[in-house]
């Protein structure tokens, strides 16, 4: 099926700008892994994502948010006596069982103030400082692997920091619109020669749909979910959500696709009604679960070659706060998932829940800097040196080495 | 120049021309501005009689207890064949549905229609800097109420006015959790094992007065929240108490405040009650990374998103010298060579664009609000539905991803398609951005193969793009 889009990247559009061919030959791709990673955006609680429930203090410190044990009614997923899952993550639990998920605890970016906004600057630009780069790491990961267009890809309408930068990124987003003919898009273009951000934005646009349409089929309108998929993401998660980790696996399964994915999850701002199994929380983890589930199927075989990461700009309040929430905190939990894992374990140096451990009195205290993760899956996993991700990538972080044993090689 | 600054007065500080505008603006732009401001402020009629935040809080209330109340008899009667008359839950959704759609319609209708765009500009840049969103269900029914009650009536007044009706409207005492929140030592605290919730401590000093790097600590958040505790909503308790004010409106809970004397940025509130908390938001109104902090968000609204540093520090001292009057600073910013530069250098936010659509197609439907509405959803910027308490981006990098602007170009042929019999491109262009029209631009509108094609061309033009 061709995509209404498909002949501008044909004739039509090299007469009309003389532009240089634009079809997606990845043939000489700098890897054929895969990393996607996934932003959760808002500050999930990781005391409820990865219940530390064998700790002396969780079931007290918890109080009315703290969840079953194990073997339970709606129980911890117990992972190995001390760390377990929250029980909506079900199929997290079926893949650390078979090796391919690392659960991670304690884990934090260097940020210590609880502003969501500059935590998740921090968390994508990839530097020591919120507002401390323009562009993101995945953006500068794409650079140091070639630089290549459009081997980078966002999920949805708006392009994260994480992967903005000078490296162009393909990105899609469902939609229901109906869609503008090849002709008058050349005309658009003709109209936008001389506007540099407007005709840069609008190739990418170009590329990005035609592959669209060679992967999902049918103008990059159909999915699996196809009564949910045709609605835009507000914000809100459910069937668009599910839509995008579907595309995002569809796309990346392409031998000739991305490599690089970035995906957003929100909903993770707690403050009131967080509950435990079928609160705000629980209800969210649930349909992060179902997309990751999703996500997997989608990929099919290119998961055995998948490094999946899911991680949040800090965590939450240790304690409930006084209206059935918490407020925001430091250390959080976050997630490697994907064939590549070496998984089937918790990644922790767990610094125990008593007064005296929180951070300030009142978070968990961060015992791993998430950097040491994502460097460990940009150098053993997709192949970039000690020295890209402490001078470009992670700029300053040479003191912070990568986890070793994170990835099968 | 005179016939650039029509389009910047129109498109920079308006909302887009409507046919005619231009015209009607003349050669005194900045005077068209003035008397924008001067002019008595109304609630614009697209709103007709929308019910107020308090009654919309009642209505949901009712609906939840109604929803508690069929729970509990569906689980009294689940051995009896009689099903539930009807599901109080999915009622409950659907209303909001409802009444959120009336209202964002009304709300983009109101910007089409509007004569003073500039001032309608300026409640939406100030709705979106103290953001309600209706991401939150109790939130949806109120934000748009929210908007005309606490918002409209201070945004050329003074900005501790404006702080004081934010903080202490229904919406946002809810949407930011201050509502419940309760001092762990008041007489609610130790009864009921209930405590402090700081999100809108924090939010007010992070995002509505100084800013993240204003100098404020995790202490100062929390010595805030303690100010704040009591600032709640009366019936919120279990339905058939006593009120102590009309139901959904602001009620000071004596005994949920927090007792004791409270440090703020190094200033010791004697224990005062609800007066803390209003001494406490004067002083934040007057803080000088408050000034700068509002100083830079408007003039990266207006100007650029990278504003020039001499623009924000004039701004930021009319601010300080008026003691936080805005309408003085918005005249200060009309004033200021840096709002005229003749290049456009803000894209338009998707909301700013499909109002500019509808008024330059100069829309009279019925349903007008309502088509907007439709096509913001495509776009994904929903109004009253921002994704966080920072309220939606304002700059370029977040609004032109190729998957935006591809929607945008798909949206501008089918209002081409729609529109073509009644409208003429080149007409419509002269009339809506006619004297910054570049001659690329102009000769593929003139040149297109249709006036569908040509109208839509206009719509996605660099020139409409921006302003």
């Amino acid at each position: 099926m061709f995509s209404r889009r498909h002949l501008l990247l044909g004739s039509l559009t090299l007469a009309a700008v003389g532009a240089a061919p634009l079809h997606l030959a990845l043939a000489d791709a700098p890897t054929d892994r895969r990393f996607i990673f996934v932003i959760l955006r808002g500050a999930m609680d990781g005391l409820a994502a990865v219940p530390p429930y064998g700790d002396p203090q969780y079931r007290s410190l918890r109080g009315a948010l703290a969840l079953a044990e194990p073997g339970e009614a709606d129980g911890i997923l117990d992972l190995g006596g001390f760390f377990g899952l929250h029980p909506k993550l079900t199929t997290l639990k079926t893949w650390y069982d078979a090796g391919e998920a690392l659960p991670i605890q304690a884990v934090a970016t260097s940020y210590r103030d609880r502003s969501h906004f500059d935590g998740q600057d921090l968390l994508e630009n990839g530097t020591a400082q919120p507002h401390g780069s323009q562009d993101g790491w995945l953006n500068r990961s794409l650079a140091a692997l070639g630089g290549q267009p459009r081997l980078g890809l966002a999920l949805g309408d708006e392009m994260p920091l994480i992967i903005r930068g000078k490296i162009e990124v393909a990105s899609w987003a469902p939609t229901n619109l109906a869609q503008a003919d090849s002709g008058f898009l050349a005309l658009v273009q003709a109209m936008y020669r001389k506007e540099k951000p407007l005709a840069d934005t609008l190739q990418a646009a170009f590329a990005a749909d035609d592959f669209a349409a060679r992967t999902l089929g049918n103008g990059g309108m159909e999915t699996p979910m196809a009564g949910q998929a045709n609605t835009k993401p507000a914000g809100r998660p459910g069937g668009a959500q599910l839509a995008m980790f579907t595309a995002a696996g569809k796309m990346l399964a392409d031998d000739q696709g991305p490599r690089i994915a970035v995906l957003d999850v929100g909903g993770w701002d707690t403050h009131s009604g967080q509950g435990t199994v079928d609160g705000r929380l629980g209800n969210n983890l649930a349909q992060l679960n179902a997309a990751l589930a999703a996500l997997r199927q989608a990929l099919g075989p290119v998961w055995d070659k998948t490094v999946v990461m899911a991680a949040t700009e800090f965590g939450r309040t240790a304690a409930p706060n006084g209206t059935g929430g918490t407020d925001h905190g430091t250390a959080s939990a976050a997630f490697l998932m994907g064939g590549a894992v070496k998984g089937g374990r918790v990644l922790a140096d767990w610094p125990g829940l008593a007064p005296a451990k929180l951070y300030q009195g009142r978070d968990v205290a961060p015992t791993l800097d998430l950097r040491a993760v994502a460097k460990a899956v940009l150098r053993d996993h997709l192949g970039l040196s000690n020295e890209q991700l402490a001078q470009s990538i992670f700029p300053g972080s040479g003191a912070i080495a990568p986890t070793t044993g994170l990835i099968r090689s | 120049m005179a016939q650039i600054d029509t389009v910047i007065a129109a498109q920079r500080f308006g909302l887009g021309a409507r046919p005619g505008e231009l015209a009607a603006i003349g050669d005194d732009p900045r005077g068209w501005l003035m008397a924008q401001l001067r002019a008595p402020q109304v609630i614009p009629a697209a709103f007709g009689n929308m019910p107020s935040a308090a009654d919309r809080f009642v209505g949901y209330r009712e609906l939840v207890q109604e929803r508690r109340l069929e729970k509990q008899n569906a689980g009294a009667t689940a051995q009896s064949a009689t099903p539930p008359a009807k599901d109080a839950f999915a009622q409950l959704g659907q209303n909001l549905r409802q009444s959120y759609r009336a209202d964002a319609s009304a709300r983009c209708q109101a910007a089409i229609d509007s004569d003073a765009p500039f001032v309608e500009r300026l409640v939406q840049f100030w709705s979106n800097h103290f953001t309600v969103s209706g991401q939150r269900p109790i939130a949806l029914g109120l934000a748009v109420p929210y908007e005309n009650e606490a918002i409209r009536p201070h945004v050329l007044g003074r900005f501790a006015d404006l702080l004081l009706a934010v903080t202490r409207h229904p919406a946002m005492l809810l949407y930011l959790d201050n509502a419940q929140s309760v001092g762990p030592m008041s007489r609610f605290g130790a009864q009921r094992a209930k405590g402090l919730n700081e999100n809108l401590a924090r939010e007010m000093m992070e995002l509505h007065t100084l800013g993240v790097d204003g100098g404020y600590t995790q202490n100062d958040v929390r010595e805030l929240a303690k100010i704040l505790t009591g600032w709640s909503i009366a019936g919120l308790g279990r339905p058939g108490r006593p009120l102590a004010a009309t139901p959904g409106t602001f009620h000071f809970a004596a005994a949920a405040h927090e007792p004791g004397d409270k440090t703020l940025l190094g200033k010791t509130y004697a224990e005062a009650g609800e007066e803390e908390g209003v001494q406490a938001l004067q002083d934040l109104a007057r803080h000088p990374a408050t000034a700068h902090h509002l100083a830079t968000q408007l003039a990266r609204h207006f100007i650029a998103d990278d504003p020039p540093a001499k623009a924000v520090a004039i701004l930021e001292r009319r601010y300080r010298d008026s003691d936080g009057d805005l309408g003085e600073v918005t005249r200060q910013l009309i004033s200021l060579d840096a709002a005229w530069q003749p290049a456009q250098q803000k894209l338009r936010t998707p909301n700013d664009w499909v109002i500019g659509v509808f008024r330059a197609f100069n829309a009279r439907s019925a349903d007008r609000g309502l088509k907007a509405l439709a096509a913001l959803t495509q776009l994904g910027q929903l109004p009253l539905l921002a994704p966080s308490p920072a309220g939606w981006p304002d700059m370029q990098a977040d609004w032109l991803s190729p998957e935006a602007l591809m929607s945008r170009i798909d949206l501008a042929q089918l209002i081409g398609r729609r529109l073509e019999a009644s409208v003429d491109p080149r007409q419509l262009s002269e009339a809506t951005i006619g004297p910054v029209l570049s001659q690329e631009s102009r000769f593929q509108i003139t040149n297109a193969p249709s006036r569908a094609d040509g109208l839509a061309l206009l719509l996605v033009s660099p020139e409409f793009m921006r302003r």
